[in-house]
């Protein structure tokens, strides 16, 4: 119980993966390393499933998104009741030579 | 009322900043003159409110006057900057010219190098008065000069203009524009966005002659037509509707954020500052407070995201759709900024005509 403790104690860098999601944000299907908790990946999953839902609330639908973060990107396309979700890490920066 | 213009003086040594702070308001136009000892303290005063002047010491523990300039040069593209240093050293003075500053001068050391300094900051406050922008390279010339010059010599070369965190590059070839390519463009119309630009800087880099030729008009024609361009955006947002680039002029428009939506496929324009109690701006949106909602939500889910998969800041958010697409770009001071565009517009343009809005708001 300790090691999954402190496993979930700090920020999960996440492999590349994909899984779909139903309407609810409840994954169906995945083909996301084990390794990842999978509360982080449902965490993804319900996150873009109400992004979705609220952008059609206020009368901007749309089908697919790409968050940019500055080591990692997350692909998201509307299905029909459901998405589909990408991830994938970019390469990390390296530091100039000294 | 002529305007007041403000100068801000960055020193470390307190009785230098003093002296130079009298000095200054001894100019004609009395200016208004604020000092900061250290970099962090000059940039929190930038960020505050608008200068026309930034001079600035090269040698200051911390952060020194090299690293000011990369930032203030990013942030305020048309802030006027010298460079007042006891530090005679050439590679510094390199240096500070890449970074795009005005002008490089060696601390006064006598009554007749204290006024040569005095008339040479006049000088310039007097320039800005007139509204004389110019593109700062290695000399100050118009972009549309430069151009000139390099297609009747019959040169061949690149030109590379920055603007703020936006650039773009000229390809001439045998003293023909053969090339033009900015982030959102390419070809003519990358050529027009650049000759928008008001002010900026340039650098001449060497020749490609193995470019693909992509403009096939005259440079006499482009220039007419960008012109052209210009007069009629220009026409359409006022007679008197400044270029997007021009700092402290409200546009004719109602809404300050007008000039950003002079870009290609723009539906909607909002921001949301950062202090969620202050007013939104919204161009082009007719529920703007439900947006904004949305957009700081959205923001907020996907900044916690990020922070749970140590995925580092959220750069920026991208949304496509069938009616339109959208994007948001966050800045820590200014706030975050919405926008909306036409289904017309290709998936691939969304980013990087987003990247260059967001550059012209934050500048």
């Amino acid at each position: 119980m300790a090691f999954l403790n402190k496993k979930k104690s700090g920020p999960q860098r996440l492999p590349n993966g994909a899984f779909t999601v139903d309407a609810q944000g409840r994954v169906v299907s995945s083909t996301v390393p084990q390794a990842v908790p999978p509360a982080v990946v449902r965490d993804i999953g319900q996150q873009v499933v109400a992004i979705f839902e609220e952008a059609r609330r206020v009368q901007l639908p749309f089908s697919e998104m790409i968050a940019q973060y500055a080591a990692f990107k997350i692909t998201a396309r509307a299905m029909r009741g459901g998405a589909i979700i990408f991830l994938s890490p970019k390469a990390p920066q390296l530091a100039p030579p000294t | 009322m002529a305007k007041q213009h403000k100068i801000l003086l960055l020193d470390d040594d307190e009785q230098m900043l003093e002296l130079y702070q009298e000095l200054l308001r001894q100019l004609p136009s009395q200016p208004e003159v604020h000092v900061s000892n250290s970099g962090a303290r000059a940039i929190a005063l930038l960020e505050s409110e608008p200068f026309t002047l930034l001079i600035t010491d090269l040698r200051m523990p911390k952060m020194d006057g090299l690293q000011v300039l990369a930032i203030v040069r990013r942030k305020y593209p048309h802030l006027r900057i010298i460079v007042l240093t006891a530090v005679l050293d050439e590679e510094y003075r390199s240096r500070a010219y890449a970074e795009g500053v005005d002008l490089f001068w060696q601390k006064p050391g006598s009554t007749e190098e204290f006024q040569q300094f005095k008339d040479c900051i006049e000088s310039l406050l007097d320039r800005e008065v007139r509204g004389e922008g110019g593109f700062r390279g290695m000399q100050s010339k118009g972009l549309v000069d430069l151009i000139q010059l390099e297609c009747l010599s019959q040169s061949s070369s690149v030109l590379h203009i920055t603007q703020g965190g936006v650039s773009g590059k000229i390809w001439v070839q045998n003293g023909a524009v053969i090339d033009a390519a900015t982030a959102a463009f390419k070809g003519e119309e990358a050529f027009k966005e650049i000759l928008s630009w008001k002010a900026g800087n340039f650098e001449i880099l060497p020749a490609e002659p193995e470019r693909p030729r992509a403009i096939h008009h005259s440079y006499q024609g482009l220039l007419l037509d960008s012109a052209q361009a210009l007069d009629e955006w220009r026409g359409q947002h006022g007679a008197e509707a400044p270029t997007p680039d021009q700092e402290g002029t409200p546009p004719a428009s109602n809404s300050v954020l007008a000039p950003l939506a002079r870009f290609e496929g723009v539906e909607f324009l909002l921001t949301m500052p950062v202090d969620e109690q202050a007013a939104c701006e919204s161009w082009g949106l007719e529920n703007a407070a439900q947006i904004a909602a949305w957009a700081r939500a959205t923001h907020q889910r996907l900044l916690q995201l990020g922070d749970r998969i140590g995925a580092a800041p959220l750069a920026q958010v991208s949304g496509f759709g069938l009616q339109r697409h959208w994007a948001l770009a966050w800045d820590g001071q200014k706030g975050l900024l919405c926008a909306g565009f036409q289904r017309a517009l290709p998936k691939e343009k969304v980013d990087p005509t987003m990247k260059h809005i967001f550059a012209k708001w934050l500048s």
